[in-house]
């Protein structure tokens, strides 16, 4: 790397990490004007994420999903899209991965696994093929398309599941007979599961390497390929794209399809590699976490490996801070929030901190240029 | 203070330095009351730094500023307006939703009982409006407003803050002939009001027209004054420019071959659905350059856009080396047409500014080789013809690494140059290929669109600058409404006979 790309390199990470570090200062603030004390907080929250091998596994085990849904976000933001239906996608591949690992008795682990993930990728990808060609052949905008979808998802998801009424209503076609009234699917076929890397009580599976590949993978596709190449100039000056002949409604509709396949990887994996099984509890917030992931890693690929590792230790620490420190583990919500809005609005870091503006706005993040007609 | 020998503004010892450049240096400026001073000097002179510090936007690194004779800090704009500077800048600072009376008081609102005193500023635009001879309606939204319109709002704004100091920023870049005519109209009317004006420009023969006095900038320094009585336009370009200039083209006569570009009644749709085009039929041949003249807005910006696929023909047909290419996709007319297509609006269309220049120079061409093995991008290829091209075409940059929005707006123009130029093409279609450059980057791409002709390229070249036409053209085409109203040899031209054809007027009607 020369001394340029260094500079540029330091420019990149200077905002989000004075953002981090400040969000934690304040956070820090808040604590004390509760009277709790923020030192011991801090220091279960260390505990808990990195403190001992058992720390180290839950925070990989909890930044593999933010990782994926965090990359279908920054490649979305790439393209100028604004995918906000992480949230549903994931959900859609995780659906998508329960059914066929809950079907196919029998069938051996190196078919039935990658079924069942490409399953999960298919449910994400048709998610997100939605906003695209919605957006594409009539101008609605993905930000309102992917919010809708989200609520469909989760409706879906949760009827999949529906244990039925009392009245004799119908239960989903997912659901787990053996349950009763709980609404959940039952667990997927052994041979669908991913395997741990270490087992119990570590519970580590190859999710984290997936995920790790993957991020690798979307970094050479976004600065190596051709295809890159257009998805960024479609992202940054859609009209210039247009006149150097590039497919500017392909790529929208593309991106939106692998943003969406992303997420559902997310779901999947996290699915088949964890919970291995569907309960309408679990579908968190990941999806939306994505969001943050992929702002705090400058929409770059590998910034999203570190924000996602970040956003990890971060939850992964919660409960052990709550635990010894008396501090609500709600706090780090507070703190997360603070840490986007803070990489979202970077004026505020650099006025606090007086930096310039770099002189050279190389491919800064946009974000979502292109509203209304594409 | 009504002593007329005081200037009403004064910049003293003005030195402003940025890292790394000194953008002025030890600059001395004096405006008289009603009086012209026409600030003349290439894109990145020191031009609008130094306006940017009379305007209170930058603070100087050493010098001060004197108003009506009495030294001032310039804080910030509010100053400068408070002390009745007023300053238009190129790029209207309007609200395009807003009415014309709403823009006008933006940032100084007068309010009666708690709401808005539309009515009395509106009285106050139109008393303004007489007295300088600034027609407008306080009630038309800003949207609907020919350019030359908004202008005049943006004038109203100052005035109606009471300045008594104008600085117009590049008036003129904007405007067709006649609207740039108007201006200079009111201009005049505005010096004999008592009102000084600073008229920021690069067009010679707009100085020459308006000015009182004339000041040229180079590399941030005064390099010269001229009286406009006494001075030619090639005077100004050498200083300008530091060098003799060639104002004239210099070109032998045409040798054209078979054609190449073929249109025959072309049809094509405005963005709003209403007719641009209503049947255009041309050729032009290998060897020649066909000017299109024509005022803005009569389809010009539509014929480039259905020639090279941006836009979709509604009827009649695209012809390129005898292959139909109606309706095809702009990268196979770009790679089967053999054509290469200079935008008229090369932020928009032209370039990617936050990509490096390296990447600008491969914008159509990134996928194929050298540039691109099978999917990936190959960034040696890329760098070194980069590296290539810009030596040829005298791009400025001290690194292609560096990203093309920073470039001067006339080496941007030659970096497009350079792209669209080095492909082995037939076809040539520049529109407003010179457009808001420099003197010195204008004549070097006239060279260039000059020896694509020699080497038996067609071009199209479409340009609201009839000099530049005249200049050019082998043949011109006129196009009046959508509509080629007229086709002349350069020899046979005239600037009144094609005055005539701009205006609608067909050659032998009697009106």
């Amino acid at each position: 790397m020369n001394r340029s790309a260094l500079r540029r390199t330091g420019q990149l990470l200077l905002v989000p990490i004075l953002a981090v570090c400040s969000a934690l200062l304040v956070g820090a603030a808040i604590m004390w004007l509760f009277g709790d004390n923020p030192v011991a907080a801090y220091y279960g929250l260390w505990e808990g994420a990195f403190g001992s091998p058992r720390a180290w596994s839950t925070t990989i085990r909890k930044m593999t999903p933010l990782m994926l849904t965090g990359l279908s976000v920054a490649i979305a933001f790439k393209a100028g899209l604004f995918n906000i239906g992480a949230s549903g996608q994931f959900i859609m591949g995780t659906v998508c991965s329960v059914a066929v690992g809950v079907n196919f008795a029998g069938l051996p682990s190196v078919v039935h696994l990658p079924l069942a993930l490409l399953a999960g990728v298919a449910g994400g990808l048709f998610w997100g093929a939605i906003p695209g060609l919605l957006k594409v052949f009539t101008g609605a905008h993905e930000v309102i398309v992917t919010i809708m979808l989200n609520y469909i998802a989760s409706l879906f998801a949760a009827w999949t599941v529906y244990a039925g009424g009392t009245q004799g209503q119908t239960p989903g076609p997912l659901w787990d007979s053996t349950a009763g009234a709980i609404s959940r699917t039952p667990e997927v076929f052994v041979s669908a599961r991913l395997p741990w890397i270490v087992a119990e009580p570590y519970r580590v599976h190859w999710g984290v390497v997936i995920a790790l590949l993957v991020a690798l993978l979307s970094w050479w596709i976004i600065f190596k390929t051709t295809l890159g190449f257009s998805l960024r100039t479609v992202g940054t000056n859609a009209k210039a794209a247009r006149y150097a002949g590039m497919h500017v409604h392909g790529i929208t509709i593309l991106t939106m399809m692998v943003a969406g396949g992303l997420a559902g990887l997310a779901g999947a994996i996290e699915t088949l590699g964890l919970n291995h099984r569907f309960a309408p509890e679990f579908t968190g917030g990941v999806g939306f976490d994505g969001i943050t992931v992929a702002l705090l890693g400058q929409t770059h690929p590998l910034g999203v490996i570190l924000s996602a590792f970040l956003l990890g230790a971060l939850d992964a620490g919660s409960a052990r801070m709550q635990f010894s420190s008396g501090v609500s583990v709600d706090i780090i919500q507070v703190i997360q929030a603070l840490v986007l809005a803070f990489v979202a609005a970077p004026m505020i870091i650099r006025q606090l901190y007086r930096i310039r503006k770099p002189s050279d706005q190389a491919e800064s993040t946009l974000f979502s240029s292109r509203w209304g007609r594409s | 203070m009504s002593n007329s020998a005081t200037p009403v503004l004064e910049a003293r010892n003005i030195t402003k330095l940025f890292p790394g450049v000194v953008a002025n240096e030890d600059i001395h400026l004096t405006l008289q009351k009603g009086e012209i001073l026409a600030l003349l000097g290439e894109n990145g002179a020191g031009k609008s730094t130094l306006m940017h510090i009379i305007f209170g936007l930058y603070r100087p690194t050493r010098g001060e500023i004197w108003v009506n004779g009495a030294p001032v800090v310039m804080k910030n704009p509010r100053t400068a307006l408070q002390l009745g500077i007023g300053m238009v800048h190129q790029h209207f600072q309007l609200v395009p939703v807003m009415s014309v009376t709403d823009n006008v008081m933006l940032g100084d609102e007068r309010v009666k009982g708690g709401f808005l005193d539309r009515d009395a500023v509106a009285a106050r635009i139109r008393e303004l409006s007489q007295k300088y001879g600034l027609e407008v309606d306080p009630d038309a939204l800003i949207e609907d407003l020919p350019l030359g319109v908004r202008q005049r709002v943006e004038i109203l704004k100052a005035l109606y803050r009471n300045a008594q100091i104008l600085i117009l920023d590049e008036p003129t870049a904007v405007l067709t002939p006649q609207e740039a005519e108007g201006l200079f109209a009111v201009m005049e009317t505005l010096r004999r009001q008592g009102e000084s004006i600073i008229f920021i420009t690069h067009k010679l023969k707009e100085v020459l027209r308006i000015a009182d006095r004339i000041m040229v900038l180079r590399g941030g320094r005064v390099v010269g004054h001229a009286d406009p009585q006494t001075t030619t336009q090639q005077q100004l370009a050498a200083m300008m420019v530091g060098r003799e200039v060639l104002l004239t083209v210099d070109k032998g006569p045409a040798d054209p071959g078979e054609p190449v570009l073929e249109l025959d009644g072309l049809r094509v749709a405005s963005d709003l659905g209403t007719p641009a085009l209503r049947g255009v039929s041309l050729q032009v041949r290998a060897g020649e350059i066909l000017g299109v003249a024509g005022v803005q807005g009569n389809g010009q910006t539509e014929l480039v856009e259905a020639i090279t696929g941006l836009r979709r023909v509604e009827g009649g047909r695209v012809v390129m080396n005898g292959t139909d290419m109606t309706n095809a996709s702009p990268r196979r007319i770009t790679h089967e047409g053999r054509s290469s297509h200079v935008p008229e609006d090369r932020h928009a269309y032209g370039m990617v500014d936050v990509y490096s220049i390296a990447d600008n120079l491969v914008l159509n061409q990134y996928y194929r080789a050298p540039f691109a093995s099978g999917i990936t991008i190959q960034t040696e290829p890329i760098a070194e013809h980069a590296r290539a091209l810009v030596d040829t075409f005298d791009v400025r940059t001290p690194d292609i690494a560096m990203h093309a929005g920073g470039l001067s707006g006339g080496n941007q123009q030659k970096m497009v140059v350079a792209r669209e130029f080095s492909r082995p093409i037939r076809l040539l279609i520049a529109a407003q290929p010179t457009r808001g450059i420099d003197v010195g980057s204008i004549e070097f791409i006239h060279q260039q669109i000059v020896a694509k002709r020699d080497e038996g390229v067609a071009v199209l070249l479409v340009s609201a600058e009839l000099d530049e036409i005249m200049a050019l053209s082998d043949r011109i085409a006129v196009i009046y409404k959508g509509e080629i109203i007229g086709i002349v040899n350069r020899a046979d031209a005239t600037r009144e006979g094609l005055g005539l054809l701009m205006a609608g007027v067909r050659p032998g009607s009697h009106e």
